[in-house]
């Protein structure tokens, strides 16, 4: 567009390049692998240091090799080149890239541009309230650097470059915030896809939650992670804490280090109520990747769009990938599973060959001198209560696992209990398994809902007991019982709580989880069937994509109506006092019937106007105001104003 | 192929001139000052601008796939500054009021420098930049801001050719302000023409001695001592015209000056037989350069006029002045 050689940066405006792409690639931070995220740093660093000193181009033998090499550690990083994780990690390492060869403003220019869709990918991965409005900060960043990029002129002063890049900033942020109307509108009535366009291959990024499988330490993981996990609404009130066990997949095969669910089938629709209160509610999960849902212990149906397998275990057809609204209702106390055939039986008896032989002896001891059942699982409750502790950081266990909890170690928290208890109970002949979930949750009273956090995963134990069916017992319990009661943090507080673990850190949190929930169920969960009935107040039942963009092109019209007129207001002209004095003068006159001529002068028109008296003298009062001096005095004309005013309307 | 284009393309804006008078309306010159308003200002997105909502495209779809409302909210409101920008764009023109060109003679073949004077009106504006229609190689693109109420004069530079008046041609006002994304122009036709001496001859000969064969056509001519008044002929210049002498008379007088000789150089259109037309307006061009370096008054006469003796910067001025003005003649 402009000539033929095109201008380059100046050192502050690349230096807003080189923001603007670290402001991209900063939110992918958090998962990028960490020798690709020390490499884009360091190139960034580098790049922007050169650039400082001299402007010399990076010759071509430097960057080809990192253009070919980074879309190759890519690949061998993470397999293949598609997908989110891949796809997002190229883009990221391209931006940084393009730095090297950004010399000039259409460089720049297409660098930015492209940041831009860096940054927005970031959302893909996260959807958090406060990504969002940090990626709005970066948002303004951008724009202010295109603004820097404007043309500037060769003389301009240059300024501090401090005050420089406020004020760049503040055009940025104001052009958003000038832009938040029209956003919302296009927000609300931009047509939702009812179902993708296309779907994602392999979204195997690492989410933590409950999952179908449990190995040492991997429930560990989750304690130290407060991110939600869920959120419930009640319909009435919410159920005592001790009671809050949100139930999750049920873990009944082990091979002595790993237990992992087995496909059960699917059950009958009801189980027996039982006589008991049913508890009706609405969770809303975070995406977790795996088609696990939860509900209190123990879902009367599977909600909508997904299964409840022979093990209660509620399961979705596709994984969770977005957040997920369900409702569910349970029953707090229950009897299932009144007949174990055969195979249900084996399946809950089985030990692997060869490992823990003292923890089988233990419990075929107490088979041999207790015989009943009851007694059996008093025993083992009491061995946790009297001799375990519980806590966060156990010792590493060996080989064999169960042995050197029950009999070396002693420390550990739920996953230890339960599966060292189920383990018990399988060798004493007891049918027993692990399920896996959360326990508790936090009450938000501002906010009326109960919020679950990754820390609050829990693992208890399930045995079969003739004539009771499947009956929950959990372990944890008998060792630590505030675990039940406060949670798993409170209950390890002894053994070194951290300072930002403290209560008012904590209760902060719980409450701006608050806005994190309004967040979440006004913006993130739009969705097409609630833009459907958008339109109800209305009178549109239903909206249709062409009522849609019928609502997004008229308000948005609107909206760009009002911006336009008031852009294009013409100025007021603002009139010379004395030339609009005599404008007026030469109105009354006119009403008068004395109408100047347009090209006649005030001597010439006082002549004619002489038979209104007092014109006669404004007329000549004007004439000496205006030519007599070049400069008239305010007063003077200010006293002809006046005159002017007061002159009696004449008649006709 | 490109050529054909081009051919094309100048084919459909005369035809577009000629359909819409609306378009051709600025194509006259204008009487200064002009005042910038919606009825003359055109907006475009530029290449980038199209590049940039492509991109938003991109993300809108993506975003909608993934239901990701967040990447929806976003992009909307990226799109939305990005679009409100023209805004910006387009105040940062209207209302702009060119008050004036001003420019300094210069000789044909020199660079002429030119003074555009605007005025910005209420607010200050940023990145507003110009370019002459015709820009010839090396004409360069000025950027420029205006504070609030200020009036500012932007120096440019104009190549020059041939002597006589030169229009300066319309001159594209334009702005890509704030984000480079819309393109706001407006073109101005401004009816101003700059002087531009005809070129002096570049080795000429020494001033031609005082006195001399031409002398003996202008006896009765100028001088600097008024002798008689005589009747108006049609060739006498208007400078000699006694005007108060003439209302008495009822007849236009003129004022016969006694030509004090010997004092003044002569730079006669006449004597300089063996030239053509333009070498000899290039070499008393160079004589009232070499006259005035030698502080010799000095005399032009040219085929319609004379003028002088006389010496300094507005003698200078007339003299060349005439002499650039003087017809074109096809040799």
């Amino acid at each position: 567009m402009s000539g033929s050689r095109a201008p380059t940066l100046n050192a502050r405006q690349f230096s807003l390049v080189c923001a603007s792409v670290l402001a991209a690639v900063l939110p992918h931070m958090s998962w990028l692998p960490l020798w690709l995220t020390a490499l884009m740093l360091a190139l960034l660093a580098g790049r922007w240091l050169q650039r400082q000193r001299d402007t010399r181009r990076i010759p071509t033998w430097i960057r080809l090799p990192l253009v070919v090499l980074f879309p190759l550690l890519v690949i061998v990083h993470y397999g293949n080149i598609f997908g989110r994780e891949p796809g997002a990690a190229l883009a990221c390492a391209m931006i940084v890239l393009k730095l090297l060869e950004t010399e000039t403003r259409r460089d720049a220019r297409a660098a930015v541009c492209f940041a831009s869709f860096v940054l927005m990918s970031a959302l893909l991965f996260n959807t958090d309230l406060s990504l969002t409005l940090l990626l709005l900060g970066a948002l303004a960043l951008l724009l202010a650097t295109l603004r820097a990029l404007d043309p500037r002129p060769a003389d301009a002063p240059i300024a501090a470059w401090r005050p420089a890049l406020l004020q760049e900033l503040r055009a940025g942020a104001f052009a958003l915030l000038a832009a938040m109307p029209l956003a919302l509108c296009a927000f609300v009535f931009f047509p939702r896809l009812d179902a993708p366009l296309w779907r994602t291959p392999g979204d195997d990024i690492g989410r933590t939650g409950v999952g179908d499988s449990m190995a040492p330490g991997s429930i560990q993981q989750l304690l130290i992670d407060d991110s939600p996990a869920f959120r419930v609404g009640f319909d009435a009130a919410p159920p005592p804490r001790a009671q809050l066990y949100w139930r999750g997949p049920v873990l009944t095969d082990f091979d002595g280090t790993t237990w992992k669910r087995r496909d059960a089938g699917v059950a009958r629709p009801n189980p027996d109520p039982g006589g008991a209160t049913t508890t009706r509610y609405e969770v809303t999960l975070e995406p977790t990747d795996k088609p696990w849902l939860f509900a209190l212990d123990l879902p009367l149906d599977a909600p909508a769009d997904a299964l409840r397998g022979n093990d209660m275990t509620l399961m979705r057809r596709r994984p969770v990938n977005e957040l997920l609204r369900y409702r569910a209702s349970s029953i707090l106390h229950y009897r299932f599973g009144a007949k174990l055939n055969a195979a249900q039986r084996n399946a809950a008896l089985a030990l692997p060959d060869g490992f823990d032989p003292r923890s089988v002896e233990l419990a075929q001891g107490w088979r041999r001198d207790l015989g009943n059942d009851d007694a059996i699982v008093r025993a083992a409750l009491d061995l946790f209560h009297n001799a375990f502790f519980y806590t966060l950081s156990p010792p590493p266990l060996g080989r064999d696992s169960i042995d050197d909890f029950l009999i070396s170690t002693r420390r550990g928290f739920c996953e230890h209990y339960a599966a060292a208890f189920v383990f018990l109970m399988r060798a004493a002949g007891i049918p027993a398994r692990v399920v896996t979930g959360y326990l508790g949750g936090y009450f938000n009273a501002v906010g009326d809902y109960l919020i679950v956090r990754q820390s609050d995963a829990h693992a208890w134990a399930e045995i079969w007991l003739d004539g009771k069916g499947w009956t929950r017992i959990d372990p944890t319990a008998s060792v630590s019982p505030q675990r039940i009661e406060l949670g798993a943090r409170a209950a390890a507080a002894g053994a070194g709580a951290r300072w930002y673990q403290s209560d008012w850190i904590v209760g902060v949190r719980n409450q701006f989880d608050l806005i994190n929930r309004g967040w979440n169920s006004i913006v993130v969960q739009f969705n097409a069937l609630r833009q459907q009935s958008l339109l109800t107040p209305f009178g549109v039942d239903k909206a249709d994509y062409a009522t849609l963009i019928w609502a997004l092109i008229g308000s948005s019209s609107v909206l760009l109506c009002l911006i336009a007129l008031w852009v294009m207001r013409q100025p007021r002209r603002r009139l010379d006092p004395l030339d609009a004095a005599y404008d007026m003068l030469c109105r009354k006159l006119a009403r008068a019937g004395a109408v100047r001529a347009p090209a006649e002068g005030p001597r010439d028109y006082a002549a004619r106007a002489a038979r209104h008296g007092s014109a006669q003298a404004l007329l000549s009062d004007y004439v000496s105001l205006r030519y007599a001096s070049a400069f008239p005095s305010g007063e003077a004309i200010a006293a002809f104003a006046r005159a002017v005013r007061r002159m009696p309307a004449p008649r006709i | 192929m490109r050529a054909a284009f081009a051919r094309r393309w100048s084919d459909l804006l005369v035809l577009a001139e000629r359909r819409l008078p609306a378009l051709t309306r600025l194509k006259r010159p204008e009487t200064l000052p002009a005042i910038l308003n919606r009825h003359r200002i055109y907006v475009l997105p530029t290449r980038f601008g199209l590049v940039f909502s492509l991109m938003l495209l991109v993300m809108m779809i993506g975003a909608l796939n993934y239901n990701n409302n967040p990447a929806v909210l976003l992009t909307c409101l990226l799109g939305a500054a990005a679009y409100q920008s023209v805004f910006q764009a387009f105040a940062a023109i209207n209302g702009l009021e060119l008050h004036a060109l001003k420019a300094q003679p210069c000789s044909a073949g020199d660079t002429l420098q030119l003074s555009i004077i605007f005025h910005s009106g209420a607010s200050a504006r940023r990145g507003l930049r110009l370019r002459r229609e015709k820009a010839l190689a090396g004409d360069a693109e000025i950027v420029f801001d205006t504070g609030a109420n200020e009036t500012k004069a932007i120096k440019a530079e104009l190549p020059t050719l041939r002597r006589g008046w030169q229009p300066v041609g319309r001159i594209r006002v334009f702005s890509e302000y704030p984000f480079g994304l819309f393109q706001v122009w407006s073109w101005l036709n401004p009816d101003f023409q700059a002087l531009v001496y005809p070129r002096a001859e570049a080795h000429a000969p020494p001033l031609p001695q005082a006195g001399g064969e031409a002398q003996t056509r202008i006896q009765h001519s100028a001088g600097d001592d008024l002798a008689t008044l005589r009747d108006y002929r049609p060739s006498d210049p208007r400078r000699h015209i006694a005007w108060k002498a003439s209302a008495r008379h009822n007849t236009l007088l003129v004022k016969e000056f006694e030509q004090q000789r010997g004092h003044e150089t002569v730079l006669d259109w006449y004597a300089l037989d063996g030239l053509d037309y333009e070498a000899r307006i290039a070499r008393i061009a160079a004589w009232v350069g070499r006259a005035e370096a030698a502080q010799t008054p000095y005399l032009i006469v040219l085929p319609h006029t004379r003028i002088g003796p006389a010496l300094g910067a507005e003698h200078r001025h007339v003299c060349l002045r005439e002499l650039a003005l003087m017809p074109e003649v096809a040799t």
